[in-house]
């Protein structure tokens, strides 16, 4: 019988809540332990392991010691996949990108004097791929269980998951829930990638945006949209901010 | 006596965010002992600058998956108080079933997949899968799917919710539903009792270990307080003005140090499931107090160790408490009610709610747009650093025989125990003192 890849879970600055949406599978996690061996996972697990194939990533990259932290996990993976919006693009963590480091540090801890505490030698947000190369990506703000299943599962059979790259209009349409423009709201879903299973539509809320933009949105349908509701792309912009602001810097639109 | 000794346990595993215990003893004294966080902050309260007040729920739920359910409720209430709007009473009974499922999500997943592989003596709950304790494990698996399933149910989602709004919710459960939840809820009380049981055979592995500090959590006369109350202390009695929490709450600058610690009466004090026990014990469901009872615990219980069998307690009062929730919605009969209108005003807005791991308080101020402009996370964690902290001095010396591994494992404990939540708690913590 072939020997299991061995996979080590690891966070930077984040929530946790992809890493919790595995815990989440519950019994499913069997099946999945069945296909591969979970070597570390901090959040559940005291053992530890340095010898891995896969590694699985959260989070966002802040600071030079997260940065060598990461480039050493990726030295020991054959395959790194960065896991959940922070991780994929910088996600809610780049919203204060729209700031200098130096201001968010004064507006949250005052005037406390932290020259040269490496715990706080911040630089602007990063994604994964702004530091070392990621081989695969599981998006969302948090990930879908399914697609978590889908890719690790692909992964160990040596296949290339598939991941959408359609806006999530299409499972929203699936799911025939009334189209937020319709209730008069401002929904991302047409310019978002799916796989989500339109999950904020269906409980008639708005698309932020989590899983990150498509690269071909359908530009005269978005323009359409904007015509149709008297929106303007100052609002798209303000809209995107919260998952997609600096997306362009780890280009990870397919 | 001479002793020399280190521990550096880096990243404390099993607990949620990125922890460090340092000792150091040489000749039996302890020259340095520190509870480090070491989490990269996050600036939240800088990133909710510009925001519109939709947006404040959304953003701040994704401070911690874990307890994204009560940030969103706490965002919330902050909201709401800042924009004077009033919710409906079925809201209200909504929100309540959302904050019992978190707690029941949270707390078993604490006890059973965090505390209890240690109780038993592995590192984590896979080597259970296959032992003799695979049924154990299995039964607090369906537990936590319950309590997931639950909190979708109600908030579309477990974590990072989607159904909670400003104003009340963008979609409710049908009657079909909840009466289902109930039934499931009904039939989970045997596996709790079982569940309870387990975790009874190796109580005597919890550490007795009493150090006497404040308890803080809210109050009030109606019910076990959760998502309502005022600002309660065991030294000092109820704090009527919910805005002025920072008479509680004092976070401060430790010199040399970074870290925002809170203090009130005395050097630290305690929040969470064991503050709540201390604090409103008396007003649990008759089957949570048979728990506690069957464990000894007692008002006030000075052993934060116990804080876990709290948990326990708790989890059986929040299905029975959901279940009489659920008669209340059903009698009433559910509506499909549009959220609240909202009156864009400037203002200032304080939201506080019992979350698991404790006291959580969200305070916006809005500008005439509805904007935010300035915004403050009061997090439970942060309020017990410090309380972990002094646990930790008192406790070492009275271990200090002990062989080192056994004392690294009781200060990992000890920090389990409290179930922080790291990554809520962006601070550094660096005290260190000199035992001579």
């Amino acid at each position: 019988m072939k020997t299991k890849p061995r996979v080590a879970v690891f966070d930077f600055a984040d929530c946790e809540g992809c890493e919790l949406e595995i815990a989440d599978l519950e019994e499913e996690i069997l099946e999945l332990i069945d296909i591969v061996d979970i070597v570390s996972f901090r959040e559940v697990m005291k053992e530890h392991s340095d010898t891995y194939d896969i590694a699985i990533v959260e989070g966002s990259i802040m600071r030079p010691m997260d940065e060598a932290r990461l480039r050493n996990i990726r030295s020991k993976a054959k395959i790194l996949v960065a896991m959940g919006a922070c991780a994929t693009m910088g996600g809610i963590n780049k919203i204060r990108n729209q700031w200098m480091p130096d201001d968010v540090m004064t507006a949250v801890y005052g005037d406390a004097d932290l020259e040269g505490n490496p715990l706080f030698d911040v630089f602007k947000t990063k994604a994964i791929n702004e530091v070392v190369p990621v081989n695969y990506y599981i998006h969302g703000c948090p990930i879908d269980r399914d697609e978590f299943k889908h890719v690790i599962t692909s992964i160990a059979l040596g296949k290339k998951p598939e991941i959408p790259r359609y806006p999530v209009c299409v499972e929203c349409k699936k799911n025939e829930n009334i189209c937020q423009f319709e209730l008069g709201a401002f929904c991302l879903g047409p310019i978002t990638r799916a796989g989500c299973k339109a999950i904020c539509p269906t409980h008639n809320s708005v698309c932020e945006g989590c899983r990150g933009l498509i690269k071909k949105a359908e530009t005269d349908c978005v323009k359409d949209l904007l015509e149709r509701y008297k929106l303007s792309y100052e609002d798209i912009r303000r809209r995107c901010t919260m998952y997609n602001f600096g997306r362009e810097e780890c280009g990870v639109d397919e | 006596m001479s002793k020399d000794f280190s521990i550096h346990v880096e990243h404390v595993t099993r607990v949620e965010g990125h922890g460090n215990i340092e000792v150091d003893v040489k000749d039996g004294k302890i020259n340095k002992l520190q509870w480090q966080v070491v989490e990269a902050p996050r600036f939240f309260e800088a990133m909710l600058r510009g925001q519109n007040y939709n947006e404040l729920r959304p953003i701040t739920s994704r401070i911690c998956g874990i307890c994204s359910i009560g940030h969103s409720l706490a965002s919330l209430k902050a909201t709401e108080d800042a924009l004077g709007v009033k919710i409906s009473e079925q809201t209200a009974l909504l929100r309540r079933l959302a904050i019992h499922g978190e707690n029941l999500q949270s707390h078993i997943l604490q006890i059973g997949n965090l505390v209890a592989p240690e109780l038993l003596g592995v590192g984590s709950v896979f080597p259970l899968i296959g032992s003799k304790h695979t049924e154990s494990v299995l039964k607090i698996v369906k537990l936590h799917r319950l309590a997931n399933e639950m909190s979708d149910l109600i908030c579309g989602r477990t974590i990072h919710p989607i159904r909670l709004i400003v104003g009340g919710f963008s979609a409710i459960p049908t009657e079909k539903q909840l009466l289902a939840l109930r039934t499931r809820l009904k039939e989970s009380r045997g596996l709790t009792n079982e569940v309870a049981a387990v975790i009874h055979s190796v109580a005597d592995k919890i550490p007795n270990f009493t150090r006497e500090t404040e308890y803080i959590a809210l109050s009030t006369d109606d019910e076990y307080a959760l998502y309502d109350g005022v600002l309660n202390s065991t030294d000092t009695g109820k704090h009527l003005e919910y805005r002025n929490y920072q008479e509680i709450t004092n976070e401060y600058l430790v010199p040399h140090s970074t870290a925002k610690y809170a203090k009130h009466a005395r050097k630290s004090y305690m929040v969470g499931a064991l503050a709540r026990f201390n604090l409103n014990g008396s007003q649990l469901h008759p089957a949570a107090k048979e728990v506690s009872s069957m464990f000894g615990l007692k008002p006030i219980s000075y052993n934060p160790f116990m804080n876990t069998i709290a948990q326990l307690v708790e989890f059986v009062h929040s299905v029975e408490d959901s279940i009489e929730l659920i008669d209340t919605l059903l009698e009433q009969g559910l509506r499909e009610e549009k959220p609240a209108k909202v009156k864009v005003q400037a203002g200032r807005g304080v939201g506080l709610i019992e979350v698991p791991r404790g006291l959580l308080i969200h305070d916006y101020t809005l500008n005439s747009k509805g904007y935010c402009t300035k915004a403050n996370c009061i997090i439970p964690t942060n309020q017990n650093h410090a309380n972990i902290q002094h646990d930790m001095e008192k406790l070492v010396p009275e271990i200090i025989d002990r062989p080192p591994k056994e004392i690294e494992l009781t200060l990992e404990m000890l920090v389990r125990a409290y179930d922080p939540c790291i990554s809520c708690s962006t601070h550094y913590l660096d005290v260190s003192f000199v035992n001579g």
